[in-house]
């Protein structure tokens, strides 16, 4: 299927929107109406056509516009996209990866032809067609990771695993719900979760901890995980707190439909096979409460899961503020009606 | 005593001299001279002869732990007046260090970060560097919005000595880096921030 992309901006006049076609494919995180955090991973196996399922590296209408915010990002600061220097072979692990599975799900946007070592990567939406050396960074114009992470929706973790742990040691961070590559980067697990509350104590990070360890080449995985920011804003960084932190005084009852966004992660990781090192996608998609409400069983959920959330979470996702607000506005599209399992519309 | 239960922080067991090592190198900043003292108490003096002690006395210097170090006359003893010179012979004596050397940090939790973070750019394994957490509580704070670093940082919120945001001290460390996370305590409504309250004594 060919992709129209949409020509939009992520800061200033947000002009991001989504089409009809992209709410009903929304990964909606809640598959029922309440929420409390748990080792929510399912095997990352194709889904529904017409789902952000259907492919496993899922492009979308807002690719253009995601890979220009990024570059505006890496501009303003060059520390967004950090390797540590013995993760080269898993750069070169991560780029495979990309540019096979957009080539082979999306033909008409991205082409990669192999000729031994030498391959060649054609990205039509950005105007790309590289020639170079697998393996050698000189042949590149970045580094592999930020060579190919300039062109792929998402950011990008690549953890190692070593002393039974996993190390944060290279990524590419530039529409992170409110996390610092640069201030974790080097740390393991536990260190890096450190500042979340509440699933430290019910076990959740030792359990997943032990699962990804065990992860297996050719058998990804994924969760979904969600906070909410105002605007449409994929920039959602710690560094940039004091920039960004006074839109959420700006939340009104008759501007929080258009400005109050539900922010989901599509969470996939995957073993790199020269480097075992894992890859971790967090890919961001965004929808406005006046969008989401178009989808009934959404509608009807979302505030039941926002009234029930332990005070902690709402903290640390930053929803203290206007968690009356956005109950009172959705209020009047939860009709009391039973709503279905799951997370896909009626 | 340091607020427990920070996932991120480093825990500093204790000095405990590893009998085995064929060589000690102790880094110390004020009352971590005590740490290395009790040592010599629990487990006798022989360890010193194959001992380098660096020290920095800074604000304990009117306790004179410089007197007390020199007088368990270990193989090296040298002391330096800022923490400056101090990472430069560190750096020297880890440049020249053989198998076998075993390094013991004690002070404040910023010295050991900052001490910490030499050795490993020396390749030593984190896990091998006995610790020992002595003196003031104050912390080492890297500010996540312009970077800078503010030391012996004594109350949340603070000013950011480089860019002068409000900073709330989160508990979060990084071993990298050396220091916590300053976060920004009034971004959302600019002028809102609360007093600064002693945290770290």
């Amino acid at each position: 299927m060919t992709i129209t992309f949409r020509s939009e901006t992520f800061r200033d006049d947000f002009t991001f929107r989504n089409s009809l076609y992209n709410i009903r494919r929304f990964p909606f995180p809640f598959d029922r109406d309440e929420y409390m955090y748990s080792v929510n991973m399912e095997p990352h196996i194709r889904g529904k056509t017409d789902s952000v399922f259907e492919n496993l590296i899922d492009v979308d209408e807002h690719y253009v516009a995601e890979m220009h915010d990024r570059a505006l990002v890496l501009k303003e600061d060059p520390l967004r996209c950090q390797a540590l220097p013995h993760m080269m072979a898993a750069q070169w692990d991560t780029l495979e990866l990309l540019m096979e599975h957009q080539a082979q799900d999306y033909p008409e946007h991205f082409t990669l032809t192999k000729d031994g070592d030498r391959w060649r990567w054609i990205n039509r939406p950005m105007g790309i067609d590289d020639t170079f050396t697998f393996g050698d960074p000189s042949t590149l114009p970045y580094p592999p990771m930020e060579y190919i992470t300039r062109q792929a929706q998402g950011d990008f973790c690549i953890v190692d695993q070593r002393d039974n742990n996993l190390w944060m040691d290279a990524g590419m961070v530039t529409t992170q719900a409110d996390w610092s590559l640069d201030f974790d980067i080097g740390m393991n697990f536990m260190e890096w979760h450190g500042p979340v509350p509440l699933a430290h104590q019910i076990g959740v990070f030792d359990r997943a901890l032990k699962f990804l360890l065990n992860l297996q080449q050719g058998k990804p995985t994924r969760r979904l995980n969600w906070t909410m920011t105002v605007n449409p804003r994929l920039d959602t960084s710690p560094e940039n707190y004091h920039k960004w932190g006074p839109d959420r005084a700006t939340v009104t009852p008759e501007n929080v439909g258009e400005k109050m966004h539900l922010r989901v992660e599509l969470q996939s990781l995957w073993r790199l096979p020269r480097s075992n090192a894992i890859l971790f996608v967090i890919r961001c998609y965004l929808i406005s409460l006046d969008e989401l409400v178009t989808v009934p069983k959404w509608g009807r959920r979302l505030p039941r899961v926002l009234k029930s959330l332990p005070p902690e979470i709402a903290d640390y996702k930053g929803l203290t503020r206007n968690r009356p607000i956005m109950i009172d506005w959705l209020a009047k599209y939860d009709d009391g009606a039973p709503t279905s399992a799951g997370i896909y519309p009626d | 005593m340091l607020v427990q239960g920070i996932k991120s922080r480093p825990e500093y067991k204790g000095l405990d001299i590893d009998p085995h090592a064929k060589r000690h190198l102790f880094v110390l900043e004020g009352e971590g001279a005590a740490a290395l003292a009790d040592q010599v108490d629990a487990k006798g003096s022989d360890f010193l002869a194959r001992s380098e002690i660096l020290y920095l006395a800074a604000g304990a210097a009117p306790k004179a732990y410089d007197a007390v170090l020199l007088a368990l006359s270990p193989d090296i003893f040298w002391q330096a007046p800022t923490l400056q010179p101090l990472l430069f012979r560190l750096r020297a004596c880890l440049e020249q260090a053989r198998m076998g050397t075993r390094l013991y940090i004690a002070g404040t939790e910023g010295f050991i970060g900052q001490i910490m973070q030499v050795a490993l750019e020396f390749g030593i394994d984190f896990n091998s560097i006995h610790t020992e957490h002595r003196g003031s509580t104050a912390r080492r704070v890297q500010c996540v919005h312009c970077k800078g670093i503010t030391d012996n940082v004594r109350t949340s919120p603070f000013a950011c000595s480089h860019c002068g945001l409000p900073l709330l001290v989160r508990d979060h460390y990084s071993r990298r880096l050396g220091a916590f996370q300053g976060v920004n305590i009034d971004a959302e409504e600019p002028g809102t921030a609360p007093a600064p309250e002693e945290m770290f004594p």
